[in-house]
C-alpha cells in the first residue's frame, strides 16, 4: 500500500519535514460551499482513492466541512498519535491491535451517540474504538496457475497441493512480510492463535521460497499479472474490488477458518474538532449499516457483509479487547518474529 | 344516654405502625447486607480474574538460553476483556528491573522479597485501577531471579456492576418492605378482628337481650368477656327487681283504684247537682286513666317476663283481633268511633295469645285515643307466607317526624298527644311483643289521607 501510495503523484506537497512520522500522501478535500469553516483532519491507513467517495458523501451531508486526509502506515499512525501527539481529529486504521492499544493507554476520546448505540458489542469497545467494516483475510489464486488442479478451499488442502506440486509452485507463493506490515502481523498472530496449521503452512511457504510483501494490493497485482500463483492472507475487500475490475484472480475464504479484521475508527485526545470527528464516526457507522440496507453500497466492505462465497460459520472475527495487547508486547513480538523467520526463511 | 368514651389511640394503628417500623428496619438492614455482600463478591471476582491473569503470565516466564523470556499467553489478557470493557495494564519485573509492559505502573501492595499475591486499589492513567501482583523465583545462572508480575484493570465495569447491584438490592429491600407492610396490615387486622366480632355481637343485641356472651374468644379476651357477663348478670338482676317492683306497685294501686271507682259510680247515682256530677265524672275519668296506666305497666312487666320464656302455641289471629275489638267497642262508642275489621277467613300464627292480644289491644286503644270523635278506624289483617300483619289505620293527627323515632320509647308520647291521656307505654308494649314474635312495629302516616298507620308485624311460621 505504501509503495502504491508513493507511486501515485502526490496531490499535495507533503510537509513531512516538520513531522517525525512519515506521511505517504496527503490530500485536502475543500468544503463544497467554499467556506473556510471547519476542517476534519483524518489520519488513515486507507488509500486516498478508496476514501474519496466516502469524503464526498460526508461533505454532501456537511457542505461546510473541508477534509484534510493523510495516508500513513499503521505503525506510523501509532507513532504520530502516541509519540508525536500530532493533532488529528480522527484515525482510521486496519491495525485494530494498535487502535485498541491507543484506547487502552488513554489516548482516545469517548464518543456516544444514537449511532454508536446501534453497534453490536463486538464492534464497539468502550465507546472509543468503533468498527465500521468486516474484512476477511483470503487466499487469492491465479486460475491459470491452477490449470488442471482443484483450487484449495482449506489450508490443509493448500499444504497438500503445494507438497505434491512443489515444482510448479516453487517461488510462486506470496504472503505478508510480518516484520514490515502491521496488518500482516495481526493476521499471522491471529492465525497462529486459531490453529497450529499456520506454522506448518508457513514452513511449507518457506520451503517453496515464498515472496514477502508489504501490502495486499501488491500481492493481488502480482497474482493478477501471473508473477505468483498464490497469495496468502490478502485483504478480501481489496481482492474482490480488483476482481470486479476484471483482474483474473480467484478469491478464496478458507473454510477451516477465516480470520476477519475489523477496520476501526478512534478519536484521538489531540483532536481539535472532536464534535466534528464524532459526527464523522456516526456517518461511518450509518454508511456501513444503512447504505448496506438500502443497497447503495459503500466503498468499504460493509460491517455486516455476509461473506460472498465464504462460509459464515468459518469466520473468526478478531475481538477488540485487551487480548490484542498481547502480541504488541515487545518480548512476545520478538519471540513470534523469530519463530516466523525460522519457518519462512528456513535458516 | 351513653357516656362519651375517650379513645386513647388505636390498637390496630399502633400495631400496624410498630410492624411497619420493624419491617422498614429489616428492609434497610437487608439492603445494606446484600449490597455489602455483593460488593465484596464483585471485588473478589475481579481480583480472582486478575489473579488468574497474573498466574498465567507468571507461568509463561521462563529462562531460555540464559535469558529471561516472557511469552504472555493470549488468554492472560483476553480473559479480562470477557468481564468488562475496562482498560488493562501489565508489567513484568525481574529483580526489580523492567522486563516488559507498562513501566510507570505504580508499585502497589507487594513489598520486596514477598512471595505470594497481593491485590490493591490505586490510581493509574487518571483512573482508579485494581491491581494484583504475584512473584516467583526463577533460577538463572547468576543466581535466583525474582520475577514480579502485575496486572491492573480499571474499575468502571466493576463500579457499574456495583451500581447495578445497589439498584437490585434497593428493589429487593423495597419489595421486602412492601410484602412485610402488607402482612403487617393483615396481621393488625386479624388481631383486632375478635374485638370487632365481640363488639358487633354485643351491640347488635336487642334492648331486652341480657343473655351472657358465649361465643369463643381468644384467651387474652376471656377476662374481659367474663367481666362483661358478670356485669350483664348484675344488670339483669337489677332490671328484673325493678320490673317486679313496678308490677307489684301497679297491682297494689289497681285494686284500690277499682274500689274507688265503684264508690265514685255509686256517688254519681246519688248526686243530682250538675256541677257535682261533673266533678265526679272527671274523677271517674282520672281513675280510669290511672288504672289503665297501671294495667299497662303490669302488661309491660308481664311481657318482659314472658318474653324470656315465650311459649309458642298456634293462635287464631283473626279471632284474637275480633275479640279485642269487641272488648274495646264500648270505649270507641264513647267517641262515636266505628271500628271495622277486614280479615282473611283463617289466619293462625304461632305465639303467645296473651302477649299478642295485649299488643293488638294497645295499638287499637292508641288509635281510639288519638282519633277525633265520629271517625273510622280500620283494622286490616294480612297474611303473608312469612309474616302476618295487623294494620290499624285511624283518622287522627298522625305522627310528627320526631315521633316516628321516639313513639315506641317507654313513656314517650307523641307531639300530638297534648290533651290526651295516656302513659306512653302502649306502642312500646306492642313493639316488644312484635320483636319477641320475630317481627316489629311499623309506624307511618297514611299516604294521601290524614291519619296514622301502625303495622304490627308477626312471624307467621
Amino acid at each position: 500500500m505504501r509503495l502504491v501510495g508513493l507511486g501515485i503523484a502526490l496531490s499535495v506537497v507533503v510537509t513531512a519535514a516538520a513531522q517525525a512520522f512519515e506521511i505517504e500522501e496527503q490530500r485536502l478535500f475543500p468544503s463544497p460551499d467554499g467556506t473556510d469553516g471547519a476542517v476534519l483532519k483524518v489520519i488513515s491507513t486507507t488509500d486516498t482513492e478508496i476514501f474519496t467517495p466516502l469524503a464526498s458523501a460526508f461533505q454532501a451531508q456537511a457542505p461546510g466541512v473541508a477534509v484534510d486526509y493523510s495516508v500513513v502506515s499503521s505503525a506510523e499512525l501509532d507513532r504520530a498519535l502516541r509519540v508525536e501527539g500530532a493533532a488529528f481529529d480522527i484515525a482510521l486504521s486496519s491495525a485494530m491491535d494498535l487502535q485498541t492499544k491507543l484506547a487502552n493507554d488513554g489516548l482516545v476520546r469517548t464518543h456516544r451517540s444514537a449511532d454508536t448505540e446501534r453497534l453490536p458489542d463486538w464492534a464497539n469497545w468502550r465507546d472509543q474504538v468503533f468498527a465500521f467494516t468486516q474484512e476477511p483475510a483470503t487466499i487469492v489464486v491465479s486460475p491459470s496457475a491452477f490449470d488442471g488442479l482443484e483450487v484449495p478451499r482449506t489450508r490443509q488442502a493448500l499444504i497438500s497441493l503445494l507438497r505434491s506440486h512443489s515444482e510448479r509452485f516453487q517461488g510462486r507463493i506470496g504472503t505478508y512480510d510480518v516484520r514490515e506490515s502491521g496488518l500482516g502481523y495481526l493476521f499471522a498472530t491471529q492465525d497462529s492463535r486459531n490453529s497450529e496449521i499456520y506454522w506448518r503452512l508457513t514452513e511449507v511457504f518457506g520451503r517453496m521460497g515464498a515472496e514477502l510483501y508489504c501490502c495486499s494490493s501488491q500481492m493481488i497485482q502480482d497474482v493478477a499479472e501471473g508473477h505468483i500463483a498464490v497469495a496468502y492472507n490478502v485483504l478480501g475487500s481489496y481482492a474482490r474490488a480488483r476482481q470486479a475490475l476484471g483482474d483474473p484472480i480467484v478469491v478464496v475464504e478458507p473454510q477451516d477458518f477465516t480470520t476477519v479484521m475489523l477496520r476501526t475508527a478512534v478519536i484521538p485526545t489531540s483532536a481539535e474538532s472532536p464534535a466534528l470527528a464524532g459526527s464523522f464516526v456516526d456517518f461511518l457507522i450509518a454508511a456501513n449499516w444503512e447504505w448496506l440496507e438500502q443497497g447503495d453500497g459503500t466503498p468499504f466492505a460493509p460491517i455486516l457483509a455476509s461473506g460472498e462465497g465464504g462460509d459464515p460459520g468459518a469466520r473468526r472475527p478478531i475481538r477488540i479487547g485487551p487480548g490484542l495487547l498481547v502480541f504488541l508486547d515487545p518480548l512476545k513480538r520478538k519471540r513470534f518474529l523469530s519463530e516466523w523467520q525460522d519457518a519462512i526463511l528456513q535458516r | 344516654m351513653t357516656a362519651d368514651v375517650q379513645p386513647s389511640g388505636s390498637i390496630r394503628r399502633r400495631l400496624t405502625l410498630q410492624l411497619l417500623f420493624s419491617a422498614a428496619l429489616l428492609a434497610g438492614l437487608l439492603f445494606a447486607v446484600v449490597q455489602n455482600f455483593a460488593r465484596e463478591v464483585a471485588e473478589e471476582s475481579q481480583d480472582s480474574v486478575l489473579l488468574a491473569s497474573v498466574t498465567s503470565i507468571l507461568d509463561a516466564v521462563t529462562v531460555q538460553e540464559g535469558e529471561i523470556v516472557a511469552d504472555i499467553p493470549y488468554s492472560a489478557l483476553s480473559m479480562l476483556g470477557n468481564v468488562s470493557d475496562d482498560r488493562v495494564f501489565y508489567r513484568i519485573l525481574a529483580n526489580g528491573e523492567m522486563l516488559t509492559g507498562y513501566a510507570d505502573l505504580p508499585d502497589m501492595g507487594l513489598s520486596e522479597g514477598e512471595i505470594g499475591s497481593v491485590a490493591a486499589t490505586g490510581t493509574y492513567a487518571g483512573e482508579s485501577v485494581r491491581m494484583v501482583s504475584a512473584s516467583r523465583r526463577i533460577a538463572l545462572e547468576g543466581g535466583p531471579v525474582e520475577v514480579v508480575v502485575s496486572v491492573a484493570q480499571t474499575r468502571s465495569g466493576h463500579m457499574r456492576r456495583i451500581r447495578q447491584i445497589s439498584r437490585d438490592s434497593l428493589v429487593l429491600g423495597i419489595g421486602f418492605f412492601a410484602i412485610a407492610a402488607l402482612f403487617a396490615v393483615l396481621a393488625a387486622q386479624s388481631t383486632v378482628r375478635p374485638l370487632n366480632v365481640l363488639t358487633g355481637s354485643v351491640s347488635r343485641r336487642g334492648p331486652q337481650d341480657l343473655r351472657p356472651v358465649t361465643g369463643s374468644v381468644p384467651s387474652e379476651m376471656v377476662p374481659l368477656v367474663r367481666s362483661l357477663n358478670r356485669f350483664i348478670a348484675r344488670l339483669k338482676i337489677t332490671l328484673s327487681r325493678s320490673e317486679d317492683f313496678i308490677a307489684e306497685a301497679a297491682h297494689r294501686v289497681r285494686t284500690p283504684l277499682a274500689t274507688v271507682r265503684a264508690q265514685a259510680e255509686v256517688a254519681l247515682q246519688r248526686v243530682e247537682k250538675p256541677e257535682n256530677r261533673q266533678s265526679l265524672k272527671d274523677m271517674i275519668r282520672a281513675i280510669d286513666e290511672s288504672s289503665r296506666a297501671a294495667g299497662q305497666l303490669l302488661d309491660h312487666a308481664m311481657i318482659t317476663f314472658r318474653s324470656d320464656q315465650l311459649e309458642h302455641r298456634e293462635i287464631d289471629l283473626r279471632e284474637l283481633v275480633m275479640e279485642t275489638v269487641e272488648r274495646l267497642r264500648p270505649v270507641a262508642g264513647l267517641k262515636d268511633i266505628v271500628v271495622t275489621v277486614t280479615s282473611p277467613d283463617r289466619l293462625s300464627i304461632p305465639g303467645d295469645a296473651i302477649l299478642v292480644q295485649s299488643a293488638i289491644g294497645n295499638v287499637i286503644d292508641n288509635a281510639i285515643k288519638y282519633s277525633p270523635a265520629e271517625s273510622d278506624i280500620e283494622v286490616e289483617l294480612e297474611a303473608g307466607s312469612e309474616r302476618a300483619v295487623v294494620r290499624v289505620l285511624d283518622e287522627g293527627p298522625g305522627f310528627g317526624d320526631e315521633d316516628l323515632h321516639n313513639a315506641t320509647r317507654r313513656f314517650a308520647r307523641g307531639r300530638n298527644s297534648e290533651g290526651t291521656v295516656g302513659s306512653g307505654l302502649g306502642l312500646t308494649i306492642a313493639e316488644d311483643v312484635a320483636r319477641a314474635h320475630g317481627g316489629g312495629l311499623g309506624l307511618r302516616n297514611r299516604t294521601g289521607e290524614k291519619g296514622a298507620c301502625v303495622s304490627l308485624v308477626l312471624a307467621s311460621r
